[in-house]
């Protein structure tokens, strides 16, 4: 039969990051620009001006373009779950299992039934309910990502659970720890408000280019008076949701932190790297460029005299600040794992003094039963290059963004939008800094939290399901093919659309 | 009693998905049904406002059952890997289809949208079919929770084939339930186009081939409801959780439980009488009557696979590792707080209905759709 191995595990993941990176293409584009479309359709339904008719007609054919390959790629995520992670869906589905069957019942229906309203409503159904239903679409799209953002945050800080001895799994004892919990809401507030991001440099890059080719100019002037005020205060929110996220994955996350900052000796008023490179010394002479003195300690935990755990302090301990090793976190996993595999004998035996002596002894080193599964202690330290680059490109994006949409808005306002034709070239391109920032967000989540499917509890290596590595290595090639495709054809479509222009409203062949 | 209603809750979205895989049906008559490009137009238009219901369904079906049953989903899906992997690509091209079939600069043509709309429609509809039925015939699994504590090979449930559920295609059983889900599923399109299109050719067409179709369906289904009814089945003995083989198991299961036993023939009345409406009265009514004799069917179908003591996801490799609502399900804990989220369904399927009933009061027709720029 199969057998169980490294590869399997790499393929495993990479088919789940192949699904992840093309599904986070277009779903901050859905996310984002619902919101902008039941804006402008508000405004139609209020003025009666077919002008917004038309605005709110053309970004909804993009909407649309974009919605239908990222539903094809979503539905594949949420099944993969089961088909590449078997382990995970037993071991965690308890939990993990909750928020995405209310996803599906709170918000997946109140998308697609109501988009079918968005789309198709126009003479069919009154105003007012077609203009509500566009809200209800941008309402639904946002609470299905609050839930599978609630998922998520739990694989990072597993609250509410706890360890069954006789299922072998974690169950949930509290849903409201899981579903607010401090990594929950940081997650979707900052996820959520760079998706609006997205969709506002959506509608500037084309209405800037728009304006370049001097083409509907008042459309393109009017779309970006209303994406720079939406894009700004997203902005903004992405950078005060991003510092509370980073100062909420120092404390439940601190090998992520140090992967990050590319820290590898922890110290006292650690300086944040803010601009430079990365060596390959696994000490702090592994920098050359900028530094912002004491800012990572202030980062992290608010005190410029905090100490920062780098990677070598966890990985061989740190006495004076209670971080014990990682070769005695693994011996005290492999303690827990040994204890529940005696305590099920022991149950199977009738023997119940053992059993509760079982108990006890799994409950004391359950903090570190995902450690039992590691023969190698380096096998707890994530990729620290590619975390901190990803990590320092997508803050500086982020930055970059909030000058952009403030520029953009104060000139929206003194019209003089078209005077600085470099800053709209610049416009145009902001739109892939944007994916581009965007997906490097989800690599330092993902990656770096790696080798944990869910922090210390359980490594991919544990997770995945019983196939020969051929099968994965089929399916991933077949997705990444048929992404691709689909992908070409999406571009191909939405470029035609935006160059055929608002009037019509896109059309067919 | 929550494992009970939990599984009365994923039959229940599973019914709702067959009965809504009309989409799928519909699909697989692109070129029977129509002649002319204005023609597929108004066929692709009336099915493509429902497409993502279907979709959605499927999406939360899915949900649902992992969250309920995650054990189910762990086995099933790591193990028939294969099966579900098709369905998914199936859908996935699925997805795109409507909307980029007739945009223009579409990279791959209309003819390939089109063919990748009769890829799920035959695929999508009868692999779901075929999946269901190994719930009645079982698959090669075994489940054992002691392995998670091997770290160097501690995943709980193994597929014992290579195949990775094609198997599962191989089964006669199978085979008819996934074959009558496929007819069925044209059989509910072309009742929902007479209600849906105004359109005359279309309509005469629909009327003309749905008896055909509904003969194919009913073979199928016939020999399939036969053989499940006459076969062993995998009982559970309630005091010792051991799971054991029981002549006529299934056709006990059905007179055991009068309630579904009534249901099951409801089903198939309203589903013969929806298609009798159609088919020789040209009425718009069928598809009410024979989507809700669907739904009734299918819920008592799966009432019988996990109910009065059987195992719902049998293993022929190792009986005692056979699923049962019991040792599968999600905690107590979790099952409540999702029994309170479910308390939203019938105000989900209030706005659901209120909203297809706003957008059907016309039909779609030739000079519907052209005016309408955000058309398919």
């Amino acid at each position: 039969m199969e057998q169980f191995s490294v590869e399997l595990v790499d393929w495993s993941r990479a088919q789940f990051a192949l699904t992840a990176i093309y599904h986070w293409f277009f779903v901050p584009l859905t996310l984002g620009l619902s919101f902008i479309v039941a804006f402008m359709h508000s405004i139609y339904y209020k003025t009666g001006d077919e002008k917004w008719k038309n605005m709110t007609k053309f970004w909804m054919k993009l909407f649309g373009i974009n919605f239908a390959i990222g539903v094809a790629t979503g539905i594949i995520l949420e099944f993969e779950f089961g088909t590449n992670w078997s382990n995970y869906s037993w071991i965690v589905g308890d939990i993990f299992g909750a928020p995405l069957a209310i996803e599906g019942i709170v918000a997946f229906f109140l998308e697609s039934t109501f988009i079918a309203v968005m789309f198709f409503g126009w003479g069919r159904v009154s105003k007012k309910f077609h203009m509500m239903s566009s809200w209800l679409v941008a309402f639904g799209s946002n609470l299905s990502a609050l839930w599978i953002l609630v998922a998520n945050a739990w694989m990072q800080n597993p609250v509410g659970t706890k360890f069954n001895m006789d299922t072998a799994r974690n169950e949930m004892i509290s849903f409201f720890d899981v579903a607010l919990s401090s990594t929950a809401i940081f997650k979707f507030t900052h996820t959520i408000s760079q998706a609006y991001v997205i969709g506002s440099l959506f509608v500037i890059a084309v209405s800037a280019w728009y304006l370049l080719k001097k083409r509907h100019l008042l459309f393109a002037k009017q779309s970006i008076l209303i994406a720079s005020v939406f894009g700004l205060v997203s902005a903004v929110c992405v950078a005060f949701t991003g510092d509370s996220s980073a100062y909420d994955v120092a404390q439940k996350q601190p090998m992520k932190l140090a992967a990050m900052e590319g820290l590898y000796d922890g110290e006292q008023n650690a300086d944040l790297y803010a601009f430079g490179f990365l060596n390959n010394r696994k000490d702090n002479s592994n920098f050359k460029g900028i530094r912002i003195p004491s800012m990572l300690s202030i980062m992290a935990y608010r005190d410029p005299n905090a100490f920062v755990a780098g990677v070598n302090d966890i990985l061989n301990g740190n006495e004076a600040q209670g971080i014990l090793p990682t070769e005695t976190r693994m011996e005290k996993g492999r303690i827990a794992i040994q204890a529940l595999a005696d305590y099920t004998l022991a149950k199977k035996a009738g023997d119940k003094e053992l059993a509760q002596q079982k108990y006890i002894e799994f409950e004391e080193n359950y903090a570190h039963f995902g450690y039992g599964f590691f023969q190698d202690k380096e096998e707890v330290v994530p990729h620290v290059k590619l975390t901190f680059y990803s990590f320092h490109i997508m803050v500086g994006f982020g930055l970059f963004f909030i000058a952009l949409f403030a520029w953009l808005l104060y000139a929206s306002m003194k019209n003089k939008l078209e005077k600085h034709k470099w800053v709209l070239r610049l416009s145009v391109w902001s739109l892939l800094f944007g994916y581009i920032a965007s997906e490097l967000g989800w690599l330092v989540a993902e990656i770096g939290r790696q080798p944990w499917t869910i922090q210390d509890i359980l490594p991919v290596g544990a997770a995945t399901s019983h196939l020969s590595v051929g099968n994965v290595q089929t399916t991933f090639f077949l997705f990444l093919a048929l992404f691709t495709v689909l992908l070409i054809a999406e571009i191909k479509i939405m470029v035609f659309q935006i160059r055929k222009g608002p009037e019509k409203g896109g059309s067919h062949v | 009693m929550l494992q009970g209603y939990w599984w009365i809750i994923v039959s229940l979205l599973a019914a709702i998905l067959v009965f809504l895989m009309f989409v799928q049906g519909g699909q697989t008559l692109l070129k029977q049904l129509t002649k002319t490009d204005k023609e597929r137009s108004i066929l692709i238009n009336s099915i493509g406002r429902k497409w993502d219901l279907t979709f959605t369904t499927l999406v939360t079906f899915g949900g649902a059952f992992f969250a309920s049953f995650p054990l189910f989903y762990s086995t099933s899906f790591g193990g028939a890997y294969w099966v579900w992997m098709l369905i998914l690509f199936s859908f996935i091209i699925q997805a795109v289809s409507y909307e980029y079939r007739t945009k223009a600069n579409n990279f791959l043509g209309t003819k390939t949208y089109d063919v990748f709309l009769l890829i799920n429609g035959i695929l999508g509809t009868i692999l779901v079919g075929a999946a269901v039925g190994t719930f009645f015939t079982g698959s090669e699994f075994s489940v054992d929770r002691m392995n998670i504590t091997i770290a160097s090979d501690p995943v709980i449930s193994r597929w014992e084939t290579a195949t990775h559920g094609l198997e599962a295609a191989l089964n006669i059983t199978n085979l008819a339930l996934g074959l009558a889900v496929f007819f069925l599923a044209r059989v509910l399109a072309m009742l929902y186009f007479i209600n849906n299109i105004d359109n005359e050719n279309i309509v005469r067409r629909s009327v003309k081939i749905v008896r055909l179709c509904s003969g194919m369906f009913l073979v199928f289904f016939l020999l399939f409801a036969g053989l499940l009814l006459t076969k062993e089945g995998f009982a559970v003995d309630a005091a010792s959780g051991k799971v054991f083989m029981e002549p006529f198991k299934y056709f006990h299961n059905l007179i055991e439980m009068p309630v579904v036993l009534v249901l099951f023939l409801l089903g198939l009345v309203g589903v013969l009488y929806g298609i009798f409406l159609g088919a020789f009265k040209t009425s718009g009514k069928g598809i009410w009557f024979a989507g809700a004799g669907t739904i009734l069917t299918v819920f008592a179908l799966l009432m019988l696979a996990g109910f009065n003591n059987t195992a719902f996801y049998p293993s022929t490799y190792d009986l005692q590792s056979s699923l049962t609502i019991y040792n599968a399900s999600s905690s107590k804990y979790t099952l409540t707080a999702m029994s309170w989220v479910s308390l939203l369904v019938p105000f989900v399927i209030a706005y659901i209905w209120y909203t297809w009933k706003s957008m059907s009061k016309k039909k779609v027709s030739e000079s519907d759709l052209e005016n309408d720029t955000m058309a398919y």
